[in-house]
């Protein structure tokens, strides 16, 4: 198995809205895969779909090889999620956080121990691992947060805009998690608002109104629309849509 | 269950690093038990009242003595004439007037019969209603008195032959103490129960973390036990807590088996964190989440027969009280504790809760399921 996401006319209806319409592409294994579009472009729910949070209208997809639709639990086993709002208990202390979730995923003890010493060092935070997490820089937390979502080794990592509000810095800090990560071959699915963020991953996906209107890595995009930027792609493919409308 | 135990866990951490947690756990049953146990009494004493005696005789003296010696009642003043009296109800500063006309002596004596007034402030029906009961029985006690000495000679009309005593069963004294505390424990269980465990689930909805769970292998039926567990526990510890409490300031009995009573709240409680789960589906933040619950615990708790006897109620409210998890509790850990029921006694009332620890659970889940 090459393919880590394969989707199939993966459709998405609430009501008489598509929030999803019938989206097909897939993702490589230890590739880094952007998704791109305006707010209420239908990213969040195609990603609740393959993180297997929301049952498909019509269509399948696979998600490391199991079906989003049929196998939520084994895909729930394999995946990784970051969401956009902060998602680690900010009462606990650091250690206690990844304890938690290292044993929610079924982690060994012994395991979550050796875990924790990796990440704690990884971060450079060993002095603050019994800290509360509230008492953390918001970069440290969304640098935590990554680091706990691969803490049991899945072999896809959602992350769903994790680097809102964020400075450039820590930002730049962030992607080198995510290049790592990417290195030990784990599949990265990304969405963000940030077109330099855009410029980092090696394909992208650019959806409007529930569909993709254009996938490729960056460079072909930018050649395709013959633009400068991520950013001219993204303004030019969002005027399309605003012309298109009217 | 490993699953179970690191939820398990987790949740402990979180209730005992909150600061708010430990007072209420701790400092929310001894203040209950002692201000509402004090306060929530039926028992009427200190009624002020206002003695207008314009016989001034001997007899009249008698019964002034007799009314203030009983207790119940405070003299307030003793002014001459009715309308300063008027003016001392008008004012609050009198609950009560008690009226002793002119020539009540002379009329007791020669006529064999005299006449008294009692005027009541009844804005509080319930305080009106006692004082005049107390009142009424203190002069007809006198009016025994007068009977047994001035006509004890007499056989035709000799002291009446027949008296009826009363004695108070299960509760020898009337100690309403003994009688409230119990339910107040109950009040107590349940608001662990009810409001702690539904908060603490919205909680993880309100900040975003239940959606990191949802996407965990985490089972559904893991989190739920999970996340009432811990309250479950506390709330038995309460209850553990409150009945010792209750045994060291108000030494209340206990006559039946105590383990009959944490058998009863186990399942009492399984019903509560059921409908704390239920709401907790319904609803997206704390605020939310404490409102409705402050709704029917309020109607529950009213209707419950704590403070007033369900057999007082109207015939359609009577039929929903068999409906309400918080009456059946109160029921039996009276009989219990005061009454020494066994098994036996309290089966029935067992059975029904655990039926309805099954609906609303089902319920609960069934909804939850949905939501998520």
């Amino acid at each position: 198995m090459d393919k880590a996401i394969v989707t199939d006319q993966l459709t998405r209806r609430f009501g008489d809205f598509i929030a999803t319409d019938a989206i097909t592409f897939s993702v490589d294994r230890g590739e880094i895969f952007g998704f791109l579009g305006a707010n209420g472009a239908g990213k969040t729910t195609a990603m609740r779909m393959l993180c297997g949070l929301l049952k498909p209208s019509s269509g399948h997809a696979k998600v490391a090889g199991y079906d989003i639709a049929t196998q939520t639990e084994l895909v729930k086993k394999n995946i990784g999620y970051m969401s956009q709002k902060f998602s680690l208990y900010e009462d606990l202390t650091v250690k206690e956080n990844i304890r938690f979730y290292g044993g929610i995923y079924g982690l060994s003890n012994q395991r979550i121990k050796e875990k924790t010493a990796q990440l704690l060092d990884k971060l450079q935070i060993t002095k603050e691992a019994n800290q509360l997490v509230s008492s953390l820089p918001l970069g440290w937390k969304q640098k935590l947060a990554f680091s706990i979502a691969i803490l049991h080794d899945p072999s896809i990592v959602f992350l769903d805009e994790p680097t809102g509000g964020v400075d450039p810095v820590t930002r730049r800090q962030f992607w080198d998690l995510i290049y790592e990560a990417a290195h030990q071959n784990v599949t990265v699915f990304v969405t963000t608002h940030y077109m330099d963020e855009a410029e980092y991953c090696d394909r992208i996906s650019m959806m409007v109104d529930g569909k993709i209107k254009a996938l490729d890595t960056p460079r072909k995009l930018k050649e395709q629309f013959s633009a400068v930027s991520m950013n001219d792609v993204f303004l030019q493919l969002a005027r399309q849509q605003t012309v298109s409308n009217q | 269950m490993r699953t179970i135990f690191f939820i398990l866990q987790k949740e402990f951490l979180q209730v005992f690093r909150n600061r708010a947690m430990l007072p209420i756990i701790f400092v929310m049953p001894v203040i209950q038990l002692l201000i509402l146990a004090f306060a929530a009494n039926y028992e009427i004493k200190n009624i002020r009242i206002d003695i207008v005696d314009q016989d001034r005789s001997s007899w009249s003296q008698r019964l002034t003595h007799k009314i203030l010696a009983s207790g119940y009642f405070e003299l307030n003043d003793a002014p001459l004439s009715v309308k300063a009296a008027y003016e001392h109800l008008a004012q609050d500063d009198a609950d009560l007037i008690l009226v002793i006309p002119p020539n009540f002596e002379r009329n007791l004596v020669r006529q064999d019969k005299a006449s008294l007034q009692l005027l009541v402030n009844a804005i509080n029906g319930s305080k009106a209603g006692l004082a005049n009961g107390y009142a009424t029985n203190i002069i007809r006690s006198f009016n025994k008195d007068v009977r047994a000495e001035w006509l004890a000679m007499d056989e035709r009309n000799g002291p009446p032959r027949i008296d009826v005593t009363y004695s108070n069963w299960f509760n020898q004294e009337m100690n309403y103490k003994y009688f409230m505390v119990p339910g107040i424990l109950v009040v107590l269980v349940t608001m662990i129960g009810a409001f702690l465990s539904g908060m603490n689930i919205v909680k993880e909805k309100e900040v975003g973390t239940i959606e990191q769970l949802n996407v965990t292998p985490i089972r559904k039926h893991h989190f739920i036990i999970g996340k009432l567990l811990p309250f479950w526990i506390i709330a038995l510890f309460e209850l553990a807590f409150g009945l010792l409490l209750g045994k060291l300031i108000f030494h209340l009995p206990m006559e039946g088996n105590v383990l009959l009573i944490f058998l009863f709240a186990a399942v009492y409680l399984v019903v509560m964190l059921g409908m704390g789960l239920l709401i907790s589906t319904f609803t997206d933040t704390q605020q939310q989440a404490m409102f409705i619950t402050w709704f029917f615990i309020i109607i529950f708790v009213l209707m419950s027969g704590l403070f007033t006897p369900v057999e007082s109620m109207p015939d359609w409210a009577q039929k929903i009280t068999w409906f309400n998890p918080i009456t059946y509790f109160v029921k039996v850990i009276r009989m219990v504790m005061l009454k020494g029921s066994g098994w036996e006694h309290i089966r029935h009332y067992f059975f029904i809760m655990c039926a309805f620890a099954v609906v609303i659970n089902a319920i609960a889940v069934w909804n939850y399921r949905k939501t998520v």
